[in-house]
């Protein structure tokens, strides 16, 4: 069992639901990344999702591309993110799944990926170029390194679809609450509790639903249907506001507790 | 027959998208394939492309170009099309394709606007508002394509992102689509995406083939020893060369060498990348040592592009054609040829692949040899670039 495995298990048992905060690594810079993660953890942060920065981000609206682009601007590449990874984790426990796309993984090749990821510390990674079709390579070499390959779901997914990918996925899946790029969003579909019920009557995985989630209460309502709720660019948008400033890290921490809610 | 129910050729293509995505893709295979089995449907496309789009266009023996050689070079005239390239071909096809559908509205990517402005045209034609995404450079160095989508009621909105270029209009097109997949139909210009777009847009394409082989046959009694096309996503090379799969003629594709080879300014993919995946699909792709894909460079926006269809990978792994690379300066030099020595203005795209044939290909074979070039459109929309050349 790995530590993703282990988390939804604790959460499961005390009845409650994930908390996961993405950030891009290198934004601004990977000092400060180090420092967020480790913020990100203290205000309870259940599973942290870094993202690698790419050039060419299909399934991320401006918010994240443009972190993606301030992450390559500090010359961040997937080694530099592994180190991160296994710098924080002499010191936290908390669950690390990357978040990056799938030419990265393919160019650095998949084997020494997962190796290189398991020996970081990483416990998984979320692909969104990389539908069930295409991970089979990928999910044999993660298995045998009790590595999570977590599968994404949409909105269109149909049932047969929905079937194939919650058998692939491990970890949890990763439901797309809407159809679109990730970004703020002032109201969230209202069909959104629904299709994750219906995915909730196929499998036994956990379901965390992410994109257009920017709220406290939008944590809530989506913790209400789902295992978790994931927040990205409402994050990112604080970490580009307060850019240049020495409290930072501190902003980041407390828009964290509150869109926490403990 | 590939590509394979996976949508692979070889290791090639695949469908590298978003999950929201992977519905449409499948319904897309599906519609498609009906309309291939579909008599009406295809009698509906041959018939627009005679009379509305011009075809068959002429096989042109060069005169000039072939006395000055001693090697007869042949012209695939695509620059004769209405809408000025090949892009037309494609585009009515799909766009017949995205009424049959039901969906109600049309996006598109363009380079150099030749793919936008076919895409404006055909959904002029159905009566389908059309959207079309198009890199802030490419806006500015190809300003009458630009304002000729706008005639046709086109939305052409610019893309600020990455390079400004093809790449990042495609990316935007790809994100555009995912938001409104319900009643979208994207439109993709050439040989690459996920599948089945390379193999549909290969399919509406072949026309170019299938026609020079019947003239070829019918001028010379047997087929060519070489062809040549340029090569940015692939397009018109690949309708050019598919219906010659089989046969032993040479398949010649001309990249963009840019400002040479030896130089990161170029948009050789075949000649110079690693395979990678970028827009849906597995094949060659201009990238650096991490992976991040590189930003092509070339005179023609058309071929500025730093991946390439999946399908010419797997030509290229399996030795079916050829790659070469011709820079700036060279394609400069063959619009010039092209137009002083035959009164044709060529693309600067088309440029590329007549100065290959000409300069690079006639002086290296035999006198009895017969090269047929694909002249896949016209160059009006260049007449700025060469004007600025020029100075």
């Amino acid at each position: 069992m790995n530590r993703i495995d282990k988390k939804f298990k604790e959460l499961r048992e005390d009845n409650k639901k994930a908390f996961i905060a993405f950030i891009m690594a290198g934004d601004p810079s990977l000092a400060i990344t180090k420092k967020l993660i480790l913020e990100l953890d203290k205000q309870g942060a259940d599973v942290i999702e870094l993202g690698v920065p790419f050039s060419d981000p299909i399934a991320d609206g401006p918010t994240i591309q443009k972190a993606s682009e301030r992450g390559l601007k500090s010359r961040t590449t997937l080694a530099d993110v592994f180190k991160i990874a296994r710098s924080v984790r002499s010191i936290i426990q908390t669950p690390i799944v990357f978040l990056m796309y799938y030419n990265l993984v393919f160019h650095y090749g998949l084997e020494r990926f997962v190796k290189d990821a398991i020996f970081s510390g990483v416990d998984g990674v979320i692909i969104p170029d990389l539908p069930v079709e295409e991970s089979k390579d990928l999910r044999m070499i993660a298995k045998r390194h009790a590595f999570s390959v977590i599968h994404l779901l949409a909105p269109t997914s149909s049932i047969e679809r929905i079937k194939k990918v919650s058998n692939a996925s491990t970890g949890f899946i990763y439901y797309v609450s809407l159809t679109g790029t990730t970004g703020t969003r002032v109201k969230l579909p209202k069909e959104l509790k629904l299709s994750i019920k219906n995915i909730k009557k196929i499998t036994k995985k956990p379901v965390c639903a992410g994109f257009g989630i920017s709220t406290p209460e939008q944590v809530k309502e989506v913790q209400k249907a789902a295992d978790g709720a994931i927040v990205g660019s409402a994050i990112v948008k604080v970490i580009e506001k307060n850019i240049r400033k020495k409290d930072l890290v501190k902003k980041v921490g407390s828009f964290v507790r509150t869109l926490k809610g403990a | 027959m590939l590509p394979d129910k996976y949508g692979k050729f070889g290791v090639f293509g695949g469908k590298f998208v978003p999950e929201t995505l992977m519905i449409a893709l499948e319904e897309l295979e599906k519609e498609y394939k009906k309309t291939q089995k579909d008599a009406k449907f295809k009698k509906e496309l041959d018939n627009l492309l005679e009379v509305y789009a011009g075809r068959p266009t002429p096989l042109y023996l060069a005169k000039n170009l072939s006395k000055k050689t001693k090697r007869k070079i042949y012209l695939k005239r695509e620059d004769l099309l209405h809408t000025g390239a090949h892009k037309i071909n494609n585009t009515l096809g799909q766009v017949l394709l995205a009424v049959k559908m039901g969906k109600t509205r049309i996006i598109a990517e363009t380079g150099a606007g030749q793919h936008g402005l076919a895409t404006a045209t055909s959904a002029a034609l159905f009566g389908l508002p059309c959207e079309v995404y198009m890199g802030e450079e490419d806006i500015h160095r190809q300003a009458l394509n630009v304002f000729k989508m706008r005639l046709l009621g086109a939305k052409v909105i610019p893309v600020y992102s990455g390079s400004k270029t093809l790449k990042d209009a495609t990316s935007e097109a790809i994100r555009d689509w995912v938001t409104n997949v319900r009643n979208t139909y994207y439109v993709i210009g050439s040989a690459i995406g996920p599948h089945p777009y390379p193999m549909m847009v290969r399919d509406f394409q072949s026309v170019i083939g299938k026609e020079t082989k019947k003239q070829i046959l019918k001028y010379e009694k047997r087929l060519p020893d070489y062809m040549v096309a340029c090569v940015g996503g692939g397009s018109n090379a690949m309708g050019f060369f598919h219906p010659f799969f089989k046969t032993g003629v040479k398949l010649i594709g001309v990249e963009a060498g840019g400002l040479g080879l030896n130089t990161e300014k170029h948009g050789a993919s075949l000649c110079k990348g690693a395979v990678g995946i970028l827009h849906g699909t597995k094949s060659y792709l201009l990238q650096d040592k991490d992976g991040q894909v590189r930003i092509a460079h070339s005179i023609s926006a058309g071929l500025d592009y730093p991946g390439t269809g999946p399908e010419h990978s797997y030509y290229k792994e399996t030795g079916r054609a050829e790659y070469a690379a011709i820079t700036d300066k060279e394609a400069l030099q063959g619009f010039k040829m092209l137009t002083e020595q035959e009164g044709i203005i060529p693309a600067l795209e088309s440029s590329h692949a007549i100065y290959y044939a000409v300069k690079k290909l006639a002086p290296k074979v035999s006198k009895d040899k017969i090269i047929a070039v694909c002249l896949s459109g016209r160059g009006d929309k260049d007449i700025d670039i060469i004007k600025n050349e020029s100075h």
